[in-house]
């Protein structure tokens, strides 16, 4: 719809791909990243009986927009002993490869940034591309804590790359698809028809699914919840050991830049989670669109319901950031090798077994 | 250091050649809980062996009270401990009454004992808040704050300061208490008692923390006992000490409390979760003896006893007090000047910070912190 009307105003495919593709970075992304970072100051600050920041703007709503202006300002430092062409790379690296995430994520049946057949495999290997950032970052630095982080990071994110991958892959052998614009599709109708809820097939095949696919939801969150950093993986940046982690060295808009990837990943993991389990972009009750006979406005409720479940999960992200300590490495692994796989890999069977016979 | 180095590599396997990191922790590193500086030898993320360096904040407090007199020496002393400095004037203050042989009010005492327990209250909320952050809960640390603020502000109404006091002079108070301190105290104890639950529920009780500090840093009641540890580190591995009771200065020995004491509920005694629950414990232990004394408070002039010239005859004492840390022991030497000829100190913190290699090795860089958290120095007393 959207590609239509581009290629209509610009006459050319190229341009229309082009401005597709770029349209969730600039309408949806930097914007996110913007409200994310503030929102997330919001929540820690209400759990722990403050206010937050207070003073730009009413009841601080322009506090990021002040803190970017200031990291623009900053001077750019890299370090005397620093491998400087990988050091100014490896911001970039981790930006592109969590931003890259968004183009294959549908926000709504109109508005895809790029609706290709591999969109579940691209995102995972786009989030999977930022560990070379990372890496690259925490050797540049010449740093022992960076080096540290970005060692553990790289081992955190690899790890829990297997039991989502697992899960994505039973969501693909009950669908048949890796396109998340057909997979949300598949899940129209009412919220009963939610992979979590075992998918829109009815019969007996769907209550066995039904427990399975809450345990794998559970699986797949925690394990995203690994794969961006948060708490209580949040061990690579685990400021009370390692200062800072990875980005110890970094100063100014390298450094938002780090800062700003964090945040739409915690929003592209969320996405991933939405779009598989809960139904994507759709609504859980039907649309108001229907109702009035007004069909333009259901891609706008889309969007909505889509930012709204997104949101919520990065809300879910938060909440247990600012409640629960930090796990040690090894009992990290231990959660993922010991518990997730095993669990993951049995599900997977069940579903392959079901979905055969 | 060349040494152990070497002594290290002899033992590690022939073949593989592998290289420890020696990572300097400190002295500006977030969590070593003021300007600490540790040396980690490395191998991989295991320590196995951790050289612990100090001085950074040292200011020659036991020199500088051989220059002053004896009342003089009071605010240097609240500079020592700064989480508890209540506690550290009432330690010398015992000691200098002791070595003049002077008796001080009723009143007196009782005050004394409620600033005192009051310090350790939040002296302890700042052990346990600094703790869960270094865990990695960020949240507990405010709530902890947030109380002991209140705190803070009982002792601000009293005597205007609000971490450097000098309120406890030797032979009484600088100040009487405010005319609604009672009430406001007993308020407090009202207010904290549900908040040490909510500490239980979000913190103590929690799978993570438990996993991070059960079985993590234990430290063995012989060693304990054989580095001088003293305080809830040493009732964190099993043994019931505490100076309150055992050697009873000023009034305790007129109130009703327990001694709290590990027992490796979660895991083997004296581990980082013992240590940490045992001050939980002595929270509850201190409001008892705040609710008592608050409610028994007996009338009196609480500076009559204040000798206007400070000149003991010539003598030695030691006198020990039990710190929120551990035991804080004065030792002066009188020369019958009206100066002290020396005035040592024992400080707790130093103490603790000896066993740190001890239970350090085989642990992994996270719980280092966990560790040092878990034992509570603090440097200003360290270094002094």
């Amino acid at each position: 719809m959207i590609y239509d009307f581009f290629f209509k105003l610009t006459g050319s495919n190229f341009l229309a791909d082009v401005i597709q593709s770029l349209l969730p970075l600039f309408i949806f992304i930097l914007p996110f990243a913007l409200f994310a970072v503030l929102f997330e100051r919001k929540v820690s600050a209400h759990m722990q009986d403050r206010l937050g920041p207070m003073r730009v703007g009413y009841h601080g709503i322009l506090q990021t927009i002040a803190d970017i202006l200031k990291l623009i300002q900053k001077e750019d430092i890299i370090p005397t002993l620093a491998d400087k062409p990988l050091f100014n790379i490896a911001p970039v690296l981790v930006f592109a490869g969590s931003y890259a995430a968004f183009a294959a994520i549908p926000f709504s049946s109109a508005f895809i940034g790029s609706n290709i057949d591999l969109g579940v495999i691209f995102i995972i290997a786009a989030s999977g591309f930022v560990v070379a950032g990372i890496l690259m970052a925490g050797w540049s630095s010449n740093n022992k804590y960076s080096l540290l982080g970005a060692m553990r990071s790289a081992a955190q994110i690899i790890s829990y790359e297997i039991p989502t991958v697992l899960v994505v892959l039973s969501i693909i052998m009950i669908t048949g698809t890796t396109n998340l614009l057909t997979l949300s599709e598949m899940q129209t109708g009412h919220f009963w028809n939610w992979m979590i809820f075992g998918g829109p097939q009815m019969g007996l095949a769907k209550f066995i699914f039904i427990p399975i696919m809450i345990i794998n939801f559970v699986i797949i969150y925690i394990s995203t919840l690994a794969e961006v950093n948060r708490t209580p993986f949040d061990i690579p940046e685990a400021e009370s050991e390692l200062v800072s982690g990875y980005h110890t060295e970094y100063s100014g808009m390298k450094f938002a830049m780090f800062f700003l990837s964090e945040y739409a990943n915690m929003f592209a993991v969320s996405a991933i989670v939405t779009a598989l389990f809960l139904g994507g972009y759709q609504s859980p009750v039907g649309y108001l669109g229907n109702l009035f006979g007004a069909h333009w406005l259901i891609p706008i409720e889309q969007f909505f319901w889509f930012t709204a479940k997104g949101i919520f999960f990065v809300f879910v992200q938060m909440w247990l950031r600012w409640t629960l300590p930090r796990l040690r490495v090894d009992q990290l692994m231990a959660l993922c090798w010991k518990y997730l796989i095993p669990i993951a890999f049995v599900n997977l069977l069940i579903i392959g077994l079901i979905t055969v016979l | 250091m060349s040494i152990t180095i070497e002594k290290n590599k002899a033992e590690r396997k022939p073949g593989l050649r592998t290289e420890e990191m020696v990572l300097n922790m400190g002295p500006q590193h977030p969590s070593t809980h003021g300007v600490l500086r540790l040396e980690l030898e490395l191998e991989g993320e295991i320590i196995i062996n951790a050289i612990p360096h100090i001085g950074y904040l040292h200011r020659c407090f036991e020199k500088h009270a051989e220059a002053m007199n004896y009342s003089q020496v009071i605010p240097y002393t609240d500079r020592m401990d700064y989480l508890a400095s209540m506690y550290n004037e009432f330690g010398y203050a015992i000691a200098v009454e002791k070595l003049l042989g002077i008796q001080v009010p009723e009143r007196v005492e009782y005050i004394r004992v409620i600033m005192g327990e009051l310090q350790r209250i939040a002296s302890h909320l700042v052990a346990l808040g600094t703790y869960a952050v270094d865990i990695g809960a960020f949240t507990p640390f405010l709530f902890c704050f947030r109380d002991r603020e209140k705190i803070l502000s009982l002792f601000e109404q009293t005597c205007g300061a609000r971490l450097l006091y000098n309120y406890i002079w030797v032979g009484g108070l600088s100040h009487d208490l405010h005319p609604d301190f009672v009430n406001q105290t007993n308020e407090f104890i009202k207010y904290f008692r549900p908040k040490i639950k909510e500490l239980n529920d979000l913190l103590t009780k929690n799978k993570i923390f438990i996993d991070r500090t059960a079985n993590v840093g234990v430290l063995p009641l012989d060693v304990a006992i054989n580095y001088g540890i003293s305080g809830p580190n040493l009732r964190g591995s099993g043994f019931k000490w505490d100076i309150r009771k055992d050697d009873p200065y000023s009034v305790y020995n007129k109130f009703d409390f327990d001694i709290p004491v590990g027992e490796g509920l979660m895991g083997k005694v004296g581990d980082c979760w013992d240590r940490y629950y045992v001050r939980i414990l002595e929270m509850e232990e201190s409001l008892k003896i705040i609710e008592q004394a608050v409610n028994n408070l007996p009338e009196g002039d609480v500076t009559s006893a204040i000798p206007k010239r400070i000149k003991p005859p010539v003598g030695q004492v030691y006198s020990r007090v039990e710190n929120p840390r551990g035991e804080l022991g004065y030792f002066i030497i009188s020369d019958g000047s009206i100066n002290p000829f020396r005035v040592k100190v024992k400080g707790p913190s130093f103490v603790h910070l000896g066993v740190l290699n001890e239970i350090l090795k085989g642990h992994m860089i996270a719980d280092v912190i966990a560790i040092l958290g878990s034992i509570d120095i603090v440097l200003g007393e360290v270094d002094r």
